[in-house]
């Protein structure tokens, strides 16, 4: 029996949610080793399994993957995420590339001070509700169909889904004015896979909290401030 | 915009194949699977993908610092010497030197190798010296400028850009300031 994925992180969202909710989707378990000190890391950065000396680290299938989105690309291409040909696959990159900039955005958000935060809050809402929701409205309006491509669950839909619960933490009626985006929530959320991640137990991550900031700024020496956008 | 062409109201885009494509990494991927630059089984495009979002990362750094206040710009300078020698160079060299091979994957010409070269010519453009200390990267530098299509590409008329300057760094600030 193969090996299952582990994750390498800190105990929190960052940039390797995305990574959990497409395994997760896929129906993949997975294990994972969470960063809390520093020695942790630096055993990790000694012993060259951080090729960049970044994490996400994944190990999968006897890589050691980094780079989050070669990681989920991988993982998109081996449980049959990627759509069906090299069209379908450009039209998942270009709309995960999308939800990618816009979850972007509430990334940093944590490490703000309070007064950038709320600055950061507008502008979240802002780019989510004139540029982002309105292209998926619009995808899913023109070709009636209850996925983003090609009629079929792909890694684009999960990582909407993941963008729309992330915006909405921040507005909960962000997705009022948008009727598809509503549907597609609730379709997308029934699906079992995804169902049993969204209860609670599930390794899907609670919103940042200021623990969360202190083991990321202590582990990774990051003390200097972060500027909103 | 207006005209319903950019996805998310955002250039690059380019049309091709009946397509209007937005997003850089999109763009890239499409044409490295079509044109057979993307490895040949799912474990190479993995690599191919994690090489090529490192220096993406690095290139990231060249392509800000011309819009980076003249005050922040030694700095700046500094930061991308220091990635790309402590960082980014030292991966590429040690993986050409591991297998010997003229590229990074698969012994075959990829997207990677592109990414590479393109990172190295930009970054000696801020720093002459950068591949002194990484003598598999500087030969490599040296057989890729040899491959045709990129030597071509490499020649005074071809569609490669120049180093941003002032005038670019301005329209770009003009049309966005609208």
């Amino acid at each position: 029996m193969a090996a299952k994925p582990r994750l390498y992180y800190f105990d929190g969202r960052g940039k390797m949610e995305s990574i959990r909710w497409l395994l997760a989707a896929a129906g993949v378990e997975f294990e994972e080793e969470f960063l809390e000190t520093q020695e942790q890391y630096e055993k990790l950065l000694k012993g060259g399994s951080l090729l960049f000396q970044q994490v996400p680290m994944v190990e999968i299938d006897g890589m050691k993957m980094v780079q989050t989105r070669a990681i989920l690309s991988y993982i998109a291409g081996k449980y049959n995420l990627y759509g069906k040909d090299l069209k379908e696959r450009a039209l998942i990159d270009m709309y995960v590339g999308g939800t990618e900039d816009l979850m972007g955005f509430i990334l940093m958000f944590p490490f703000l001070s309070a007064e950038d935060k709320e600055k950061q809050r507008a502008f979240i809402v802002q780019k989510a509700t004139s540029r982002y929701f309105p292209a998926y409205e619009k995808v899913l309006k023109d070709h009636g169909q209850d996925y983003l491509v090609g009629n079929n669950f792909s890694w684009a839909d999960v990582h909407l889904l993941e963008a729309i619960l992330m915006v909405e933490e921040k507005k909960s009626d962000v997705l009022s004015g948008f009727p598809q985006l509503q549907a597609f929530k609730a379709r997308i959320s029934s699906i079992p896979t995804i169902k049993k991640f969204l209860e609670p137990g599930s390794q899907r991550k609670p919103v940042p909290d200021d623990k969360y900031v202190e083991t990321v700024r202590r582990v990774l020496r990051m003390y200097y401030d972060v500027k909103a956008n | 915009i207006l005209d319903g062409s950019l996805l998310f109201q955002q250039v690059p885009m380019v049309e091709i194949d009946g397509m209007k494509m937005v997003q850089t990494r999109a763009i890239l991927s499409y044409i490295a699977g079509k044109y057979s630059l993307y490895g040949k089984d799912l474990k190479e495009r993995a690599l191919i993908d994690m090489y090529v979002e490192g220096i993406a990362d690095l290139l990231q750094m060249v392509l800000a610092f011309p819009f980076s206040p003249p005050e922040a710009k030694e700095k700046n300078l500094d930061s991308i010497k220091e990635k790309a020698t402590s960082r980014y160079f030292p991966v590429f060299e040690k993986a050409l030197k591991q297998h010997g091979q003229d590229f990074l994957v698969g012994n075959k010409f990829s997207w990677a190798d592109v990414q590479l070269m393109q990172a190295i010519l930009e970054v000696e453009e801020k720093i002459p010296a950068v591949l002194s200390g990484f003598p598999q990267l500087q030969a490599f530098k040296t057989k890729m400028s040899n491959m045709p299509t990129i030597k071509k590409f490499l020649q005074p008329g071809s569609p490669r850009k120049p180093p941003a300057d002032e005038h670019y760094v301005e329209t770009v600030l003009n049309i966005f300031m609208r």
